[in-house]
């Protein structure tokens, strides 16, 4: 109950910003939300089930494409979003029962390779998909400032679809399953856990809205190419992003993205040459220091706050 | 009495070794049966083999009739086959309860969370870790986790269950505690393959032990007539003292 208060809220106050803030912060917290959708994305695979996947920007690549080339061929905008979550969901079924078996590291650099493999496959279609030049999308009507506030909502509605879905994981079958699985697979192989029905699920999970986040990014930014859409931060951000607000916890991806998000913004305006290796300082901070997360820290130093009291 | 499991030829091979070579015996429904042998004699192999997490490269096993060589684990799990680890294999950090209520979820039938962790609380206080249920699984003692062990184990609501040297490393008097715990689970009428090194627990209460060597079945019988079987003193002792056993000019069997 207290979590689904918490997303409310959260929807709530996000949901008013168009109404004071300004095309550039509007920008600004769009982007931030399509990553809290990925990052609580990579948290049914990476944070559940266990499993550090990279293959977060292939389904933002696929959804996108999908839904590019789609709309090229006068598709209906929602009706090509749409087609985006079913090809993500059925490529990480596809995908997941080429590599799911991998453990640990192994897993990781497979589907680290997947969003490259996607990449070279655009490139080498340009009849369909536009290959290296890239595709255009259809531009929607109406005002600058309208077209802002509408792909604010659609991802900040996903992104809402995402964490309510992340809240209902986490008190079923499934969620108790994944963490099992997290824990020690063949233990909970034994224990009469479906491993690869439950891997395969979380897989499906962590990508059905990472491709429709893709395709309402092609549609928002009106151009596409494979080194934009199957750029690899789209797959290391989320991750750091789960670390860092803390990994399989509910919300603490979110968190994680925002706080991120947030800092990104700020040292990208204030220091451009140097952003980059300011975002490798924190991944290397944040194992040193902050293993477990910013939630548990949060929750502890509240605790201990309770305690005193 | 009839044979809920039973092993034709299995055999589990590893490259060029025969971890288990050819071996056929069966359990009746409602037997304790005693799984013994030197180390490396293939014992927790055999249970690899059986709950299908290395399964048979030969040979075939069933259960209740039914042919369950290839299937999954967590499918023989679902039919009732339950195992514990000779290495103790919780899920850390998790509670004690919430790894009970596993096995109530997945393979015991409990139809959702609130049911399993019920049932689970009865499995606890069974094993004697109800005070304990709330503590992260990682804290408790070794003795601790192997009732914890048997604890999910039961929570499967298991027709067989097979012990790996659950005494393993438990001092004379947590043994005695295990040994009872482990009569009272064969009186509610769960049928139990116990696998052990410690002599004492296995002759206490099998009704049946069969012998493993290298692989192979090297005797199978009453928990008497095995000991004094010149096979499996050979097997534990080497060929001198089966000599002088056969000679007569020894006493005793293996100890």
């Amino acid at each position: 109950m207290k979590n689904w208060l918490i997303l409310a809220v959260s929807a709530l106050i996000c949901a008013s910003l168009p109404f004071y803030a300004d095309n550039y912060m509007l920008r600004v917290v769009t982007t931030a939300v399509m990553y809290v959708i990925l990052a609580q994305s990579w948290n049914f695979i990476g944070g559940l089930a266990g499993y550090p996947s990279f293959a977060t920007a292939a389904f933002f690549g696929l959804g996108a494409y999908t839904s590019a080339v789609l709309q090229s061929h006068h598709v209906p905008l929602l009706a090509a979003w749409s087609a985006a979550a079913v090809a993500a969901v059925l490529f990480a079924v596809l995908i997941g029962g080429a590599i799911l078996h991998l453990r640990g590291h192994y897993f990781a650099i497979a589907s680290l390779v997947v969003a490259e493999v996607l990449r070279e496959v655009i490139n080498t279609t340009p009849d369909i998909t536009g290959g290296g030049m890239g595709l255009n999308l259809p531009v929607p009507h109406g005002s600058i400032a309208a077209q802002a506030q509408f792909f604010f909502y659609a991802m900040l509605i996903l992104a809402v679809m995402c964490v309510a879905t992340a809240i209902v994981v986490r008190d079923s079958k499934l969620g108790f399953g994944l963490r099992c699985i997290q824990q020690n697979e063949d233990a909970a192989s034994i224990l009469g856990v479906n491993a690869y029905a439950y891997k395969t699920t979380a897989f499906m999970l962590s990508a059905v809205f990472v491709g429709v986040a893709g395709a309402i990014y092609a549609s928002w930014v009106h151009y596409i190419e494979p080194p934009d859409v199957f750029d690899i931060m789209l797959a290391v951000k989320p991750l750091v992003m789960a670390l860092l607000g803390g990994v399989g916890t509910l919300f603490g991806p979110a968190i994680g993205a925002i706080v991120l998000m947030t800092f990104e913004e700020l040292v990208w305006r204030n220091f451009l040459t140097v952003h980059a290796a300011v975002l490798g300082v924190i991944i290397v901070l944040l194992v040193l220091f902050l293993p477990n997360g910013l939630l548990p820290l949060l929750r502890s130093w509240l605790d201990r706050l309770r305690g005193h009291s | 009495m009839t044979a809920l499991l039973t092993l034709q030829d299995a055999t589990r091979r590893f490259g060029g070794l025969n971890a288990v070579d050819k071996v056929s015996f069966s359990v009746e429904a409602g037997e304790v049966l005693g799984l013994i042998g030197p180390n490396g004699a293939g014992k927790t192999t055999m249970i690899n083999l059986i709950t299908g997490v290395h399964p048979a490269t030969g040979g075939r096993v069933l259960f209740d009739g039914r042919d369950i060589t290839h299937l999954k684990p967590y499918r023989i799990a679902g039919l009732g086959l339950a195992r514990t680890f000779q290495i103790v294999q919780p899920f850390p950090r998790m509670t004690v309860l919430e790894n009970v209520a596993a096995g109530a979820l997945f393979a015991g039938g409990a139809a959702h969370m609130r049911d399993a962790e019920a049932q689970a609380r009865e499995h606890l206080r069974f094993t004697g870790l109800f005070e304990s249920a709330d503590k992260p699984a990682a804290t408790l003692t070794l003795a601790q986790r192997k009732r914890l062990e048997l604890a999910k184990s039961l929570a499967m609501k298991p027709r067989l269950l097979m012990l790996d040297e659950v005494n393993a490393g438990l001092n004379a008097a947590e043994v005695d505690d295990a040994l009872a715990m482990i009569r009272r689970i064969a009186e509610r009428g769960v049928t139990i393959i116990v696998i052990e090194h410690l002599m004492k627990v296995v002759l206490s209460i099998s009704q049946r032990i069969v012998v493993l060597h290298h692989g192979q079945l090297i005797a199978d019988g009453e928990p008497q007539s095995v000991l004094r079987d010149p096979a499996v003193i050979e097997a534990y002792l080497g060929p001198k003292y089966a000599a002088a056993m056969a000679a007569g000019t020894m006493a005793g069997g293996p100890a």
